[in-house]
């Protein structure tokens, strides 16, 4: 059931964000940071973990889910340190994505020739 | 030719963004990179014994794996010429934006093309995300701690 909703939540975030490229010529990076926003501003009002819960990877894999780990991560070390947790946190969760990311393209960029 | 004919001209003329078609085809290639992730997920936590919440970060970079890969090979892009925001929204497609971006400055060296030019896209995610996060965070924090009803 989890893959059903995966597929409806994680496509219409997709569908959401082509009909704003296409709609306002926006460009991915415009779109990409606009959703990081919004996923920020959903974790913000509680909503992000309920879409989680229901749709798995659905709403986990969508770039809004970077704007939701970031204030996640954030707010856990907040309730421990007070307001300096916010900048202690910030990247705790979105760690692996962002390191991971910089180390396979880095390989991936010393690998390969581009094309064209 | 006039300001106004040459608008009406180019509006004549280009075509209006098949609006319905751009976003079945995001929404079909966006929604099964999702459910991609859903079965990586279920993968590491019947297989390697992951609680679901543990097994968020492996899929997340094995997505980001595979997607740096087949950026290499150019087969991203090609996906991407199809789906558009599809390939885009996901964490794929920042994946993507930093290998394209290493990859087509490999030609002025590691240090000032690889490593320079690595989040010329995707740096723009970052910043928002962290200049949004922050304030939502203090914001929050100041409604949770100083407001005893809060």
């Amino acid at each position: 059931m989890t893959y059903l909703w995966a597929f409806i939540l994680g496509g219409a975030i997709c569908a959401v964000g082509q009909f704003l490229m296409d709609r306002f010529k926006l460009t991915p990076a415009h779109v990409m940071s606009s959703f990081v926003v919004a996923g920020a501003f959903l974790d913000f009002l509680d909503i992000y973990d309920r879409m989680i819960e229901v749709a798995g990877a659905g709403a986990m894999v969508p770039i809004t889910s970077f704007g939701h780990s970031l204030l996640h991560g954030a707010m856990e070390q907040a309730d421990e340190h007070g307001l300096i947790g916010i900048a202690i946190g910030i990247f705790e969760l979105t760690s692996a994505g962002i390191a991971s990311a910089i180390l396979f393209a880095f390989i991936v960029a010393a690998i390969f020739q581009p094309k064209g | 030719m006039k300001k106004e004919d040459y608008e009406q001209l180019v509006n004549k003329t280009v075509q209006p963004p098949a609006y319905f078609m751009n976003m079945a085809k995001a929404f079909l290639v966006g929604g099964l990179i999702c459910v991609f992730g859903e079965g990586l997920m279920n993968m590491y936590t019947s297989w390697l014994g992951f609680s679901r919440e543990e097994a968020g970060d492996p899929m997340v970079a094995t997505l980001i794996f595979i997607s740096a890969l087949l950026t290499g090979f150019g087969l991203y892009d090609r996906l991407a010429q199809f789906a558009g925001a599809g390939t885009s929204v996901p964490v794929t497609g920042f994946s993507n934006s930093l290998t394209s971006a290493a990859m087509e400055h490999k030609s002025e060296g590691f240090v000032l093309g690889v490593a320079t030019n690595m989040f010329k896209l995707a740096g723009s995610v970052i910043v928002f995300g962290v200049v949004a996060a922050y304030i939502l965070g203090v914001l929050r924090y100041v409604l949770v701690e100083m407001i005893p009803w809060g």
